[in-house]
């Protein structure tokens, strides 16, 4: 009996999978080539789920496409929705190289938003301060409020080896009814539940400021907290790849034995990462609140950005400068996926971005061969 | 070969850029993405909740397709979910970029950001509901005497409370606000009208639409012994949870939320003509914005059981005569514009601390309909006080 005579169906059965765990690292371009991969099946499977509810997948993409960086306004729309995410991502990030799970950016964006809100509405510093001093001290009263959040879980895990992960998502709820508690209670706005706006010279610098002297500006509302998110990027790569502290984060996430046998003191770091994606986070919050919402006000901040920024975080690989373009990437998939109506299915395509690449995390891990039965040995 | 690839492709990609940069609003099967109509009267809406919410945002919805069936050369668009704040204020702008016309925004919380918007583009026409702002050039405000309807539907829910022999009703309103405070003290007058020994619970839930915690609220009125259910929210969740506990609820906003057995009956906008007038009158170039607020004689106010073609509903059957008599009687009165909202706030009028906030004789004026004595716009007698019968406090 020839090969050729066996049925096509039992030489498939006859195939099969193998999985080993890679021992070499695979090329430098595979992990982007897999990322890429990912994204691109993601958009496919969300290009079914539009098809299937009756759309048209590749005139909806088009239009994402458009819709978010087709002109100028829409392109300055994408960024301001961008620049949370920049600094959430950041956050992620930094926590996530030491594999420390903080899943408590939202928190920590929030208490951000409360300390440079503090500064304005108890009043810390008077209404009529200057900008200049106004905004590096909402920026430090933003850092502090994260970190201080971020402290909290930090602490735990260290001395107390509470897991991190329910910790920091836990401090999230108790975040929201922080502020809630302030604007019920004490800064409520004509029985609002939002704080009366901040006085102008508390707003961060916008483009459509200089309107006056440049009039293609006008209604473009990007904001100094992109700038600051960039600034935020750098300084964490630096941070992670250039110094000292960042190799002792970057060993411990790799490797926590040999880092200890090593002499790397683990407790103070964990405590000092979380501090630090809870200061990133933090500033997210200070730079939404004072570059956009302009007051205190639970549903605009409270919106998922920190939630958000663990997607950024693990489709930037976790790299200080990839969480930029990431991020800008998911500030047009929301902004235009609001457009589309009615609306929901586009909230879905995130998830499913999301859910492709951890699982392509899965190749870069592992090898996949494809064997034939009876050839394996 | 490879040449004939490339070119054929370029080729594709010309006339893909073509078909995609042709005007026109964009289909995308089912999806439907705001776009203007060249050479049409472009009208969009922002909308709070889904545009077949059951509710609020479902009544403006169809009020915007009345519009485009009966307003000459109009093209309209949508978009919903559109949270308060800062993401509205973005909504605004984008579609006052793409050119639209006429913008409606339909939740109170739209007011600053539409405001904003509105100074930055003088040439469209902006229309804010429920607020309290006009610029008086192109952004105004548009609102409209459903306390009449509230009354009504108050007396049908005093009389039924009575009737079952439990005298308590429950109000679930959303934000501290004029808007809830006057609806709750109209439903509050209508019900001690036909049930002087009613009283009435409220729960504050502090949104606008949310269907989960209007469920719960309801169930919380309820199990703290209120009969019927009144709802200043969006979604006909009440009505679902008086049917689970045989008790009654009262929907809102829009007149196909009364669908199960035990909705008593639901005070409903019909903002279709309402809206096909302000889109005529900004399309002739004649509309003033300011505060426009209008009565029932304008139709685009109802009662769930009492307008031409209704039937009663099944808790209304057993109510007596008299009462179901004296509401069509006041029904067909405000329908001709004979009794309007401020017949409702006329005096004497009580609160529930054993004040008289309006002496007989007296009527309040439209600024003491919606304002606090805080907001410095002058009002008499606001609209900071609970009517007799309400067993809550104002918020603080």
């Amino acid at each position: 009996m020839s090969e050729t005579t066996v049925p096509l169906a039992s030489r498939l059965r006859s195939l099969t999978l193998r999985v080993e765990p890679r021992l070499k690292d695979p090329p430098r371009w595979y992990p982007l080539a897999v990322t890429v991969g990912a994204i691109v099946f993601a958009l496919f499977l969300g290009g079914i789920l539009i098809a299937l509810s009756g759309g048209d997948p590749l005139r909806s993409y088009i239009h994402i496409a458009r819709a978010s960086l087709g002109s100028l306004g829409v392109f300055s729309d994408t960024l301001v929705k961008a620049t949370p995410l920049i600094m959430a991502g950041l956050a992620c990030s930094v926590a996530f190289r030491m594999k420390l799970w903080n899943i408590g950016a939202e928190g920590q964006f929030i208490m951000g938003a409360f300390g440079a809100s503090a500064v304005v509405l108890t009043p810390i510093i008077p209404a009529e301060t200057p900008s200049w001093i106004f905004i590096p001290a909402m920026i430090l009263a933003g850092i502090l409020g994260g970190a201080l959040w971020g402290f909290i879980p930090g602490f735990l895990k260290a001395r107390l080896n509470v897991n991190e992960i329910i910790s920091s998502l836990m401090l999230n709820y108790i975040a929201v009814a922080w502020i809630n508690f302030w604007i019920f209670a004490v800064w409520t706005e004509g029985g609002f539940q939002m704080s009366p706006a901040f006085p102008k010279n508390a707003w961060l610098p916008r483009l459509t400021d200089l309107a006056a002297e440049i009039p293609i500006l006008s209604g473009l509302t990007t904001h100094l907290g992109l700038i600051l998110g960039i600034l935020a990027a750098i300084v964490a790569w630096f941070i992670l790849y250039r110094s000292r502290w960042g190799y002792e984060i970057r060993l411990i996430g790799d490797n926590p034995q040999a880092a200890r046998y090593a002499g790397l003191n683990i407790t103070r770091n964990t405590v000092l990462v979380m501090m630090l994606s809870g200061a990133l986070a933090g500033l997210g919050g200070m730079s939404e609140v004072t570059g956009v919402v302009h007051r205190l006000q639970t549903s605009p901040l409270a919106a998922g950005y920190g939630f958000t920024g663990i997607i950024v975080a693990w489709l930037a690989k976790l790299n200080p400068y990839l969480v930029v373009p990431v991020s800008i990437f998911f500030g047009a998939l929301i902004l235009a996926g609001r457009e589309i109506q009615p609306s929901g299915i586009p909230k879905m395509i995130q998830g499913i971005i999301l859910v492709s690449l951890i699982a392509s995390d899965f190749l870069i891990r592992y090898r996949v061969h494809i064997v034939r039965r009876g050839q394996e040995a | 070969m490879r040449t004939k690839i490339l070119w054929q492709t370029v080729a594709v990609l010309l006339i893909a850029t073509m078909v995609l940069s042709a005007c026109g609003p964009e289909k995308v099967g089912n999806f439907e993405i705001p776009a203007v109509v060249k050479g049409k009267f472009n009208v969009a809406m922002v909308l709070i909740g889904p545009h077949d919410d059951g509710g609020w945002s479902q009544a403006h919805y169809e009020g915007l397709e009345y519009v485009a069936q009966n307003v000459e050369e109009t093209h309209v668009a949508y978009i919903e979910n559109v949270p308060e704040g800062a993401d509205s204020e973005q909504i605004f702008r984008a579609l006052s970029r793409k050119g639209f016309d006429l913008i409606l925004g339909t939740s109170y919380g739209y007011m600053d950001p539409m405001e904003t918007v509105a100074n930055e583009f003088p040439d469209i026409m902006y229309i804010h509901l429920t607020g309290i702002k006009s610029n008086g050039k192109n952004f105004g405000n548009l609102m409209g005497a459903m306390e009449n309807m509230k009354y009504l539907a108050g007396m049908i829910a005093g009389a039924r409370a009575k009737l079952d022999g439990n005298p308590k009703l429950g109000y679930m309103a959303t934000f501290p606000i004029p808007e809830e405070i006057r609806l709750g003290n109209a439903i509050a007058l209508g019900m001690r009208k036909t049930c002087p020994e009613c009283t009435m619970d409220v729960r504050w839930i502090n949104t606008w639409h949310d269907p989960i915690i209007e469920k719960d609220a309801a169930a919380s009125l309820f199990d703290a012994g209120a009969q019927v259910v009144f709802t200043g929210a969006d979604t006909p969740a009440v009505a679902d949870v008086a049917q689970e506990k045989g008790k009654w609820g009262v929907t809102y906003d829009w007149y196909g939320s009364c669908r199960v057995e035990r909705c008593l009956t639901a005070p409903y906008w019909n903002w279709g003509p309402v809206y096909a007038k302000i889109a005529e009158a900004v399309k002739a170039g004649t509309y003033t914005p300011g505060w426009d607020y209008f009565d029932a004689d304008t139709g685009a106010l109802g009662l769930y059981g009492f307008m031409e073609g209704q039937e009663l509903t099944t808790g209304m059957k057993d109510l007596p005569p008299e009462v179901i008599q004296e509401v069509r009687d006041l029904m067909a009165k405000t329908l001709k514009g004979e009794w309007t909202r401020f017949d409702v706030f006329s005096g004497p009028i009580n609160d529930n601390q054993g004040n008289v906030v309006v002496p007989e004789g007296e009527k309040l004026a439209q600024v003491d309909l919606d304002a606090f004595p805080e907001f410095g716009l002058g009002c008499t007698y606001c609209m900071k006080w609970w009517a007799e019968g309400i067993t809550a406090e104002l918020p603080e």
